[in-house]
């Protein structure tokens, strides 16, 4: 360990702003890609379910029209 | 079986041809060119030596902005009327056909550019014994600007609204020729051996010319379908 | 000898590919990203010139590297697409372009915020940076004319052949260093693998700075895995195959709540 105390660890010897935003961006962009993908997936699923709903409501109404 | 030299200069003769139908079209980008360049003095300061200073950069830029401004031409309008297809039908192989077009381009857009150059160097008080770099770095560079504007302007021919993607394309593929066609005008000056960047220009000019066509046609074969 | 590549051709089988994967770039990715950011960041030693500030080349130098590295694998992509007419390899293409743009946003802001404690200033035209910068306008570029087009095939193409282009450029990007040698420091790491040197890097900070470099590659490679994924996903979500993948999912969804 390089620092004497959390305080120091904060401070990064004075490029506590630099440091500490340089790591913040990183993550977050990353945070934010992976956000991106996994709602992505979320609304494909959505669209799916919609769509299989929908086809099996076509089908009963032919079935019904049909008899 | 065709010669393929004589399609070329079949071609190369219809683009010129058309081209001359539309004087004022030809005369924009030299219009520009002049306008910018003389802009720039009113602008920063008529000091001849922040001039000379800023003289390479400001006469390359503003010859790039003008390629890019007549790049439209290149195969729009062929596009539009249907004569692109039937030069994808040709009975030579398409680079040979791009090429033409490339050359046409260049013959247009920057032996104009070539002709008025000492005419800039000497509104924008670019010491004499750099002329000669000038030029040749214009010589070589505007082949380049030519070949990878086909590119961009092939890719996007078919889209409506092209323009401002076709700048953001062309961009990056032609930062590295301007750097060092400022560098070798600078070096030359500075009283420095300019040959470094003049070879490196060179070499963009042989790499553009033999490759761009692949792309160009690639690019074509796109936007047609 | 390329017959392997063949059946990825099926988003099917590059989506079960995918799937196997993941968690290869997952799960190292999360452990040496956290090992590799509290060495750097709290036990290794500090820079006798720098100070702490050094220590934003945990996170600079990686996403720098592989701006790089995912652009030539895009453009690589980009070449599968065009020469074995590969839809997914298209697909890839896309999928790699923005994390591919968001290295390299990250590459320029970590650089901004150390040149301005280093060199009293946030950005310079220096050769390095400029190139970084137009590695940005190349991934925006792809990016940008992918969505011009209306037909996605057409796309997915013209944004291959400028991938190709663009590629060209990368050379260019990597001896720049060496050609205009002005504020940037040479690259530390390339020197060891290029030209045998020794690195004038100590070991204490250089081996941290490597697992940082395997986190990044493995957590953007496991973001272009998911994205590409998806994108499998949308383009064939009336097929069998992705509508029986969805509904499983959605039933661990639901025995996970």
């Amino acid at each position: 360990m390089q620092f004497d105390s959390w305080s120091a660890f904060i401070a990064m010897g004075g490029y506590g702003v630099y440091v500490w935003s340089a790591f913040f961006v990183t993550f977050l962009c990353f945070g934010i890609l992976a956000l991106e993908a996994v709602w992505r997936r979320n609304k494909i699923r959505e669209e799916a379910q919609r769509q299989q709903a929908r086809s099996e409501r076509i089908q009963k109404a032919k079935r019904e029209s049909s008899t | 079986m065709v010669a393929t030299r004589t399609v070329f200069l079949q071609l190369v003769k219809r683009d010129v041809r058309v081209a001359l139908r539309q004087r004022s079209e030809l005369l924009n980008p030299l219009i520009f060119l002049l306008i910018v360049v003389s802009l720039f003095p009113l602008g920063v300061g008529p000091g001849p030596d922040i001039l000379a200073r800023i003289a390479p950069g400001v006469i390359w830029v503003s010859a790039l902005l003008s390629a890019m401004l007549g790049l439209d031409r290149l195969f729009r309008d062929d596009f539009r009327d249907g004569a692109l297809e039937q030069m994808m039908l040709l009975p030579v192989s398409m680079e040979i056909s791009v090429l033409a077009k490339i050359a046409v381009h260049w013959l247009l857009t920057a032996l104009p550019v070539l002709l008025i150059a000492p005419l800039l160097a000497l509104l924008l008080n670019l010491p004499t014994h750099a002329w000669g770099v000038l030029w040749l770095t214009l010589l070589f560079g505007t082949p380049v600007l030519s070949a990878a504007g086909a590119i961009g302007v092939a890719l996007t021919v078919s889209l409506n609204k092209g323009g401002a993607l076709l700048s953001l394309l062309l961009l990056p593929l032609l930062i590295p020729l301007l750097i060092f066609a400022t560098a070798a005008v600078e070096a030359a000056v500075s009283g420095l051996s300019a040959a470094g960047p003049l070879a490196l220009i060179g070499a963009f000019m042989v790499l553009s010319l033999t490759l761009a066509p692949f792309a160009v046609k690639a690019g074509l074969r796109v936007s047609v379908n | 000898m390329w017959r392997w590549l063949h059946p990825y051709a099926k988003s099917e089988a590059t989506f079960a590919l995918n799937q196997k994967l993941l968690p290869w770039f997952l799960i190292p990715g999360l452990v040496l990203t956290i090992v590799g950011v509290i060495w750097g960041l709290a036990y290794a030693p500090p820079d006798y010139q720098q100070g702490e500030s050094y220590r934003i080349i945990f996170v600079h130098v990686p996403s720098a590297i592989w701006s790089m590295g995912f652009y030539v694998s895009m453009a690589i992509a980009g070449l599968i697409a065009l020469v074995w007419q590969i839809r997914t390899a298209e697909l890839a293409l896309l999928a790699i372009a923005p994390v591919g743009a968001v290295l390299t946003f990250i590459s320029l802001f970590t650089g901004a915020v150390w040149g301005q404690p280093m060199w009293g200033t946030w950005w310079v035209w220096d050769a390095r940076l400029t190139s970084q910068l137009i590695l940005l306008f190349l991934y925006l570029g792809v990016m940008a004319l992918y969505v011009a087009f209306e037909d996605e095939r057409a796309g997915g193409k013209a944004a291959s052949i400028l991938a190709l282009v663009g590629v060209i450029n990368i050379p260019i990007i990597h001896y720049s260093v060496y050609w205009w040698n002005t504020l940037h420091q040479q690259s530390t790491i390339t020197k060891v693998i290029t030209r045998f040197e020794s690195p004038s890097i100590a070991p204490e900070m250089l081996w941290p700075l490597l697992v940082n470099i395997f986190a990044m590659m493995a957590l953007a490679g496991a973001l272009v895995i998911m994205r590409l994924n998806n994108e499998l996903l949308r383009r064939e979500v009336h097929r069998p195959w992705a509508q029986a993948i969805l509904n499983q999912e959605k039933k661990e969804n639901q025995n996970a709540v």
